[in-house]
């Protein structure tokens, strides 16, 4: 069996930055990828807009996975790549994982675990689409592969439900690749991608954008060979009357995204419903001691400078993982905060200075991201607009505060 | 007056533009940046685009490359026809040039990825 001290699994934005930070941290330290390749979802991200925050340029995902890879390697860190974890069992002083590989199956035994597992599309099968069962359905993430990967191009004409961001990408590529994208259709009245890409994806090429309209039904035997859409009312249920065909060859999904957190529930970590990845606490740490999250497995990011910066956040604080017991205290937020990350502060922490990320539930215009500790209010953040695909970054120490685990630490937006 | 999307970064910034003769007055702008944009918008609109080349390696089939610098709006098509000749049958790194000075307009097209130094076969 081989031991390490902090094992990170996968080896996308967030794991290649947990398992580069935890090595630096003086960690012995082991990554493993299912796929032959390090990068994650970013090798097929060939679009620009990567690394903004980070490194001030413009790269594309392969450039910018490429920087931290260059640094994993420089840092001499193990990789099992083609490598599949398939169970994880607590022992006395860490934990025990099964992998599975080409060479067969093999136990790892760390001190502490990073799960850096990214999210998964939503398939069609979770959006209730009616009608017959041909080829032609799939997400946006699989056109994306096909095509940036593999240089196939997968349709001639196609319609998008989903105004996610991945789709909003791929409404663009399909179009530069000589494909036609009939529209858009979002169920819901505001977009769930960008502002910036519905600008620079959709408007520039004159592709429309049709709000509170979804897909009801699909047609075809072998191949799809139409759609039909549906205005939608405020509870989302389609208004009779309204409906529309539209002859395509493809329907491409772009209808959100999950975090993979098959691994962490097996180990009963406790989920928040908002986010649906783990509880955790300022430095990443989920409800199991020695067990951290990071990326896009923790919550939905928008930037990958942010998914790399958790990584750090989680590598660092596995590498420095000391079983001591945790005073906990619960964030709690009010309604028109649709999530806070982390959820939990360590009162026995050294250190309270916590980065805290958070999104609206709604479009809200002049408004204020307020705390309050039992009633008073400590801090105050205006935004001139605050929307739910944008997650917003906020530093805060909460050393001074001097909470005790009976304070009453709350989050609210206020409108102005 | 007319309002745009800042796309130079993830803020987004929602600007209006209104022009009186040869003046254009941008507002909403967090940076500077977002004016240029908003009057480059008005005047010669740019961007940059994303593609991938063929290659002749089984196990990269296609290379990501982008432009070096930013292209007039309105010749995207032109430069997308260019990029869908090329043929890469050298394993070249990220950053090396595929197309020098695409369609003379003094812009290369160059490889995202260096995935053929090492996958290349």
């Amino acid at each position: 069996m081989i031991h390490t001290d902090v094992i990170v699994i996968g080896g996308g934005p967030a794991g290649l930055a947990a398992a580069i930070t935890a090595k630096r941290a003086g960690a012995q330290t082991l990554l493993i990828e299912r796929e032959a390749r390090l990068g994650g979802i970013l090798k097929q991200c060939i679009h620009d807009g990567f690394g903004l925050v980070r490194f001030g340029e413009k790269l594309s995902g392969p450039e910018y996975a490429e920087r931290f890879i260059h640094e994993f390697h420089e840092e001499n860190i193990e990789a099992l790549t083609l490598t599949f974890v398939t169970k994880i069992k607590k022992t006395d002083d860490g934990f025990v994982l099964s992998a599975v590989n080409r060479s067969g199956v093999a136990h790892l035994s760390a001190k502490a675990l990073v799960l850096a597992t990214g999210c998964r599309e939503r398939t069609s099968k979770q959006v209730f689409i009616h009608g017959t069962r041909p080829s032609g359905v799939f997400t946006a993430g699989t056109a994306q592969h096909l095509i940036n990967l593999l240089g196939q191009m997968p349709t001639k004409k196609c319609v998008i439900l989903g105004s996610g961001d991945i789709g909003l990408i791929m409404a663009r590529r399909i179009t530069l690749e000589g494909g036609k994208v009939e529209g858009v259709y979002e169920a819901k009245p505001t977009p769930s991608g960008l502002t910036r890409n519905i600008y620079q994806c959709l408007h520039d090429y004159g592709i429309p954008l049709h709000l509170s309209k979804t897909v009801t039904k699909v047609f075809g035997a072998d191949r799809l060979t139409a759609v039909e859409v549906c205005s939608v009312d405020k509870k989302m249920q389609p208004i009779e009357g309204t409906n529309e065909i539209i002859e395509c060859d493809a329907l491409i999904l772009s209808v959100g995204l999950i975090p993979e957190n098959e691994l962490a529930e097996s180990l009963g970590i406790q989920i928040d419903p908002r986010t649906k990845g783990p509880v955790c606490d300022e430095v990443l740490m989920t409800s199991a001691d020695g067990v951290f999250s990071c990326g896009n497995a923790l919550h939905v990011n928008d930037l990958v400078d942010y998914v790399s910066e958790s990584g750090e956040c989680a590598g660092k604080a596995a590498a420095g993982f000391a079983r001591k017991e945790r005073m906990e205290l619960s964030l709690s937020v009010g309604e028109n905060v649709q999530y806070l990350v982390p959820q939990r502060l360590n009162l026995n922490a050294e250190d309270l200075k916590t980065v805290l990320y958070f999104r609206s539930r709604e479009v809200f215009g002049k408004c204020s991201f307020v705390m309050t500790v039992d009633g008073v209010e400590v801090f105050r953040k205006r935004y001139s607009v605050l929307r739910p695909p944008e997650m917003e970054r906020v530093e805060y120490d909460f050393g001074p505060l001097g909470l005790t685990a009976e304070s009453l630490v709350s989050f609210e937006i206020e409108e102005a | 007056m007319k309002e745009l999307i800042c796309i130079v970064c993830p803020n987004g910034c929602a600007m209006e533009v209104s022009t009186e003769g040869k003046n254009i007055s941008v507002m909403g702008n967090k940076c500077p940046k977002g004016e240029k944009f908003a009057i480059d918008e008005k005047t010669n609109p740019v961007r940059t685009i994303c593609s991938t080349v063929k290659t002749v390696f089984p196990s990269v089939p296609v290379l990501p490359v982008r432009v070096s610098a930013e292209i007039p709006k309105s010749r995207i098509f032109d430069v997308m026809g260019e990029i869908g000749k090329v043929l890469v049958v050298k394993p070249i790194g990220c950053g090396d040039v595929v197309i020098s000075n695409v369609l003379g307009l003094g812009v290369d097209i160059i490889a995202t990825s260096g995935i053929l130094k090492t996958e290349g076969r």
